[in-house]
């Protein structure tokens, strides 16, 4: 299968759903895939008991009554192929060699999961995994759950715990007291994240939140059975059947850097005031660009939209929106920043890379990631290091984002459709 | 990508059939089949789903005999056979 579409956007999330609609609008024809089953990206997540919510509900109809839109579920990219050309495994369709004239890349972000002693037992996922897990429908009615880690994510998915009957034992956030208090007080600025923060929480009524705290360890017999955490130099240690704790968001830049994008310093796509990257014909929206929340990605996948079908419109209404929500994402990004008792190495016999089962005491003496994963197999499992990777760089400080093709584990099938087309750089293929 | 809402379907996990809600991902049946290490790591310990969303891999089964398929991003179907490779 060898298609092509005037735009093919990467990622079917608030971001990508919006700037598939402004380029269809605008005439374009137009390809949308996710690797997830269902449309809607990590925010608007769909399950048996969780329909679809109205602002999703909206733009995926549109974009379905649209003869111009294709859209690919449960398809993911293997490879880029020169040029301008995607190598996909989808689910349905097997090897799809998908070429385009623009790219809009809205990969969006996964979290920053940071390793604590015992964090592989089952029962600890990340924060954003646990509302992910339940909507997807896994029962936790009855148990025992400490939400952990940083940001507002954990208010979320206390409330998607809580809603699927769960008893959430404490939300424990490393965040000081005082920061949080100055965030609260900012959000005069955004009225509809003040009504929701009360919301979630239920206007902390009832609820353990317990700042300046992190978790230290994870205990139990095969499977989660209690944790202990640090509420400054005291430990505290609560019985519970799950930990569900992750650090704030990380961007994915996976494919971006494999197409030569620039990426920033705080580690997201480098953008300018289009929408687009340092590539010709490579434009982004949403939280690979920055974590930034829903509604700055819609905003920014709707201008990306209208900007790679190259239709001259009035868009200082959407700039103005843009510049709101980027204000709330630079407040937000203050007040959660990683401190340093979460940025602490746990013990070195604490495993770092969950893939090759290599620990912290075993990595943390090479000078670099690279070293590390020649001599350790550290980053060199299924996951790519797409894991310890964003711990090893928290830690450590190291550059850990080496993309190389295949991105992920792919069938031989999906790669032999890929013949006819040259891969767009030696170097994803040689030895570096 | 539609389904009927609260339509069962029945697939097999490990050798036991399971009845789930049409729309359930396949990670959530593991867990109400009570298997909590779904996965065994290289250095013999058990493993279940962490990120919930495609990109640690603990939560790779084996369905309809395709290895490595994450549990995670992929929706029950009325009749597939699941495998793990966790702990029994």
């Amino acid at each position: 299968m060898n298609p092509h579409y005037d735009i093919v956007v990467a990622g079917a999330g608030p971001a990508g759903l919006h700037a598939a609609r402004a380029a269809a609008q605008a005439g374009a024809r137009v390809a949308v895939f996710d690797d997830n089953p269902r449309v809607g990206g990590q925010v608007w997540r769909q399950g048996p008991r969780h329909a679809p919510q109205a602002p999703l509900r909206e733009v995926h109809a549109a974009l379905q009554a649209d003869p111009n839109v294709t859209l690919w579920s449960s398809a993911r990219v293997v490879a880029p192929l020169a040029p301008r050309a995607l190598l996909l495994e989808s689910a349905e369709h097997g090897g799809i060699c998908v070429s385009y004239d623009q790219l809009i890349l809205a990969t969006g972000a996964r979290e920053r999961l940071l390793p604590f002693a015992g964090w592989t037992l089952p029962g600890v996922t990340g924060a954003g995994a646990l509302q992910a897990l339940i909507k997807g429908g896994t029962p936790v009615r009855g148990e025992r759950i400490v939400i952990a880690g940083s940001g507002p994510l954990l208010l979320a998915s206390l409330a998607t715990a809580r809603a699927a009957g769960a008893q959430v034992v404490a939300v424990v956030e490393q965040a000081s007291a005082f920061a949080l208090a100055r965030f609260a007080a900012s959000l005069a600025a955004t009225p509809s994240k003040l009504i929701q923060a009360v919301q979630l929480t239920r206007g902390f009524a009832g609820l353990r939140y317990w700042t300046g705290s992190v978790v230290r360890e994870a205990r139990g017999a095969g499977r989660v059975e209690e944790v202990s955490i640090m509420r400054g130099t005291r430990e505290v240690t609560l019985a519970c059947d799950r930990i569900a704790c992750g650090y704030g968001l990380v961007p994915n830049v996976t494919l971006a850097q494999a197409l030569g994008c620039a990426i920033n310093d705080s580690g997201a796509i480098a953008v300018d005031d289009a929408q687009r990257t340092s590539v010709d014909g490579v434009l982004t929206a949403g939280e690979c660009t920055g974590i930034g929340g829903m509604e700055l990605a819609r905003v920014q996948g709707e201008l990306a939209g209208w900007a790679a079908s190259g239709v001259t419109r009035d868009l200082r209404a959407l700039r103005a929106q843009r510049l709101h929500w980027q204000r709330f994402a630079q407040r937000v990004e203050a007040a959660f920043a990683l401190r340093e008792a979460a940025r602490a190495l746990p013990a070195a016999d604490t495993l770092l890379c969950r893939c090759e089962d290599v620990t912290v005491g075993e990595v943390s003496g090479y000078a670099d990631w690279r070293d590390a994963k020649m001599h350790t197999r550290c980053g060199m499992g299924p996951c790519q290091g797409r894991i310890c990777g964003g711990a090893a760089s928290t830690y450590f400080g190291w550059q850990t984002g080496q993309p190389r093709a295949p991105f992920h584990p792919a069938q031989i099938g999906t790669l032999m459709a890929a013949c006819g087309h040259e891969p767009p750089r030696n170097r994803m293929l040689a030895e570096d | 990508m539609s389904e009927h809402a609260g339509a069962s379907i029945r697939v097999t996990i490990d050798a036991r059939t399971a009845e789930v809600e049409a729309g359930t991902l396949v990670v959530a049946a593991l867990a109400m089949a009570g298997l909590r290490g779904t996965r065994t790591s290289v250095s013999g310990q058990p493993r279940a789903a962490l990120c919930g969303m495609g990109i640690c891999q603990e939560c790779r089964v084996t369905i309809d005999g395709r290895a490595h398929v994450l549990a995670c991003q992929t929706l029950c179907r009325d009749g597939q056979i699941i495998q793990t490779t966790g702990p029994r």
